[in-house]
């Protein structure tokens, strides 16, 4: 019998997930019908400078990685397709552990790559995969809740395409009143289908970094710069190749996400993705430091996470109707508590808000998000 | 009781196991409604989580604590009760050294995030109580508990010297976990408050180090950041009749609910250690009435003699000064009150001045607090030379219910039915 949809993470890199199933029962693993590995997984020898991966072709399908860590630094370990496009990890492998991840790999040519440190390119070498997989998402009802998140991604980017361009087209005109008003319109839609956009390493950084979020050495880009030379410097004369980069980014993310084929756990898993962005960074009112405009992304966070939870609802209503009412019922909560912060067309800002009414917003996102967290294991049984 | 797996038995199998329905620990039992000297054989073993009364008030002393106040944020009784009966279940199996969920920190699904944090896997029992109390403000328009609300409950007075701060004072509901390890008293707060999350919010929490009292005689008096013995005529749980007199509140004291349960005072007392540490040694001694090394009273040779208040130096002038620490404190000075103390040692990192942000979570049971607690406070805040080196930053006070009693019960089951 199929149980695992759940390790089925398509044609997409589902990160979380992956890491999350460093230690499978052996009921897990066996479950996994579509496993097509003959025998056990395939074990990787990683040392601090060798990353030996017992094999170097594997059929089509659902494979286990066991990765034991015999060098002296904590490693990590990744299945990369072309463009450094994650497919599978497992993170903190101390020394002397084993750890498992289970990957859906479909034909083509990948990289396996360890990073004793947890730094740098890693190890590299390559891993190539033949044969037919059927993906596991052939469940009618699922499906249609891919689908149906899909059209929501496709309406937004085309939004955010629209409004980006709007925002840009003002810092290079240098009319910084009207870009500081669509500064956060724009983030808006971003903010919206971020967890699909994150699937695409790279991008993500380039467009939405914090300053402490960049290397030496690296250049800062997108939003969060032009949002500190508009608030802080006051001055974006020479913002023009740093709003076109921005730009092209976003058309080339824009353009991923709508060709990325989405499974329901990753629905699940981006729609509690938001909800920790909006822990981790909204309501600490570190996302937006300088204009101070968090209210915006964290309402943009909250509407993305219900399209994908509501995607998924045919499904749920299925298999877990309490859960689907505490949801109902939490998401109203923590709207209600939001709705409380409205301020004409928009949000108050960060720092308007006192510790208490930044309280209740923590509290409220805490009892939602426990629900949410849930639903990954419901669509995956 | 069906028990799943324990942690130590998890450790014991390696994590391969964990798919073994396990037998269960084998938790220390045979004890009967009145405590025997010595409860715990070890600091690694269980306590009994149900019974007449709460766990963790005169279970000796554990070496570790972890304290938390919560709001509560849902405005439905019967979701608050849930949340109880739901606290009780994972209380009662993590002080037997279980996991809080059934499926555990590794036995669940792979997509689940597991309904135990995992950061007690291989830790044993350790000695674990979990106490709950209710705050007078439970006792509001919100949940039609008004009318139940005991008089000893009622909002501690402003004592002198009060520099409270709100955002760490109070609360709706506590949960007090001691335990012999640090890592087994947070896991056990951690997975309390996130069960509870929707229903109740952490206000505030404190970690303590070190206990600084003994409540057995089986117990040696511990020390505080003070550097002296704390808790030498505290209450112990051999006192059977004090006990009863000055610890459990007995029927006819107030609402039924509360029989057999006891009110829990936290102090959090800022200790200005690096000042006290210039002071002289005979000042130290003075203030507190008590010589450093032995613990005993001045002018006596060993800790548990009785004090002579009356004693005097060669100079005419009391050995024990009037303003004495050990005086202000002693019950014949107050009414005859008593006082089980519970306290511990406590260090929040540092000030940003240069001082150790330190001193002692002091926390007391008893049978009615404005007789006790507030009597003996009151006393001491007046005059007490010990105040130029403390300062009282933040207070609550606790209605803790009586225990609870079996698999079918709940914390404060009475009050919720």
């Amino acid at each position: 019998m199929r149980t695992s949809l759940a390790i089925a993470v398509g044609a997409l890199a589902l990160t979380g997930l992956a890491a999350c199933s460093s230690e499978p029962t052996p009921a897990t693993v066996a479950g996994a019908s579509a496993a097509p590995a003959k025998g056990g997984p395939v074990t990787v020898a990683a040392t601090d400078t060798e990353c030996k991966v017992a094999v170097t072709e594997l059929a089509a399908g659902t494979s286990t990685f066991a990765i034991t860590n015999g060098g002296t630094k904590v490693t990590e370990f990744y299945v990369y397709a072309p463009g450094d496009r994650v497919m599978g990890e497992v993170e903190n492998i101390v020394p002397g552990l084993t750890r498992e991840v289970i990957v859906e790999l479909p034909a083509g040519s990948y990289e396996t790559a360890c990073k004793p440190g947890m730094v740098g390119k890693g190890v590299r070498g390559p891993l190539k995969v033949t044969g037919e997989h059927k993906p596991l998402s052939d469940d009618a009802q699922l499906a249609e809740a891919t689908a149906s998140y899909k059209r929501y991604i496709k309406s937004q980017s085309d939004t955010l395409l629209i409004k980006a361009q709007e925002f840009v087209d003002a810092v290079k005109a240098e009319d910084i009143d009207k870009a500081k008003a669509l500064f956060p319109v724009s983030r808006t839609y971003w903010e919206r289908i971020e967890p699909v956009a994150e699937i695409f390493g790279d991008l993500d950084p380039a467009i939405d970094a914090r300053e402490n979020d960049v290397a030496e050495g690296e250049e800062w880009t997108g939003f969060h710069r032009i949002e500190k030379d508009l608030w802080v410097g006051k001055d974006v004369s020479k913002d023009g190749p740093i709003a076109d980069k921005l730009m092209a980014d976003i058309k080339t993310i824009v353009e991923q996400s709508n060709s990325a084929e989405l499974s329901p756990v990753l629905l699940a898993n981006g729609a509690k993705g938001l909800l920790d962005e909006v822990a981790s960074g909204k309501i600490t009112g570190e996302e937006d430091r300088y204009s101070h405009t968090d209210l915006w992304d964290f309402d943009a966070n909250l509407q993305g996470s219900k399209a994908a939870v509501q995607s998924l609802r045919p499904v749920l209503e299925e298999r877990a109707p309490e859960l689907v009412k505490t949801l109902d019922e939490k998401f109203a909560g923590a709207e209600a508590a939001l709705g409380a912060h409205q301020k004409g067309d928009g949000w108050k800002l960060h720092t308007e808000l006192s510790k208490g009414d930044l309280k209740k917003l923590s509290d409220a996102i805490n009892a939602l998000a426990e629900p949410i967290s849930k639903i990954a294991a419901v669509v995956a049984k | 009781m069906s028990q799943r797996i324990s942690r130590r038995k998890l450790f014991g199998m390696g994590a391969a196991g964990v798919a073994v329905a396990g037998a269960g620990v084998i938790a220390v039992r045979g004890i009967g409604d009145e405590p025997a000297p010595t409860t715990v054989a070890s600091v690694s073993d269980a306590v009994p989580f149900y019974g007449e009364h709460q766990a963790g008030i005169v279970t000796p002393a554990q070496d570790r604590l972890h304290f938390v106040s919560f709001d509560v944020i849902t405005e439905k009784k019967a979701e608050l009760a849930e949340l109880l009966q739901e606290w009780s279940a994972a209380a009662a199996r993590m002080t037997q050294g279980q996991e809080a969920g059934t499926f555990g920190a590794v036995g669940g699904q792979p997509e689940a995030p597991p309904d135990d944090t995992g950061e007690a896997l291989g830790l044993p029992a350790s000695g674990l109580t979990l106490t709950v109390g209710f705050g007078g403000s439970l006792f509001d328009d919100r949940f039609g508990l008004a009318s139940r609300r005991p008089a000893a409950l009622a909002d501690l007075p402003h004592l002198p010297g009060d520099a409270l701060l709100p955002e760490i004072s109070g609360g709706d509901l506590c949960v007090q976990a001691c335990a012999h390890d640090p890592q087994v008293a947070v896991h056990a707060i951690r997975n309390l408050a996130r069960i509870g999350f929707g229903r109740v919010s952490v206000r505030w929490s404190q970690l303590g180090f070190g206990r600084t009292s003994s409540t057995s005689r089986a117990q040696a008096t511990p020390r505080n950041l003070m550097g002296f013995k704390d808790g030498t005529a505290n209450l112990k749980l051999e006192d059977v009749a004090l006990l009863k007199e000055q610890l459990w509140v007995g029927s006819g004291d107030g609402p039924d609910w509360m029989t057999g349960g006891s009110y829990l005072v936290t102090r959090k007392i800022r200790m200005l250690v690096e000042t006290w540490d210039r002071a002289p040694l005979a000042e130290q001694e003075q203030i507190f009435g008590r010589d450093k090394g032995e613990g005993a009273p001045l002018g006596r040779k060993n800790e548990f003699d009785p004090i002579d208040f009356e004693a005097k130096g060669s100079d005419g002038k009391p050995l024990i000064f009037d303003d004495a620490h050990v005086r202000l404190a002693h019950p014949s000075r107050n009414g005859g009150a008593h006082l089980l103390r519970r306290g511990y040692n406590y260090v929040d990192g540092s000030d940003g001045l240069g001082r150790l942000d330190a001193g002692l979570f002091f926390m007391a049971y008893q049978r009615d607090p404005h007789r006790q607690f507030v009597t003996v406070q009151r006393s001491l805040a007046g005059r007490d030379s010990l105040n130029e080196y403390i300062k009282h930053v933040s207070s609550a006070l606790f209605a803790c219910p009586p225990g609870v009693r079996d698999a079918g019960d709940y914390w404060g089951r009475a009050l919720f039915s």
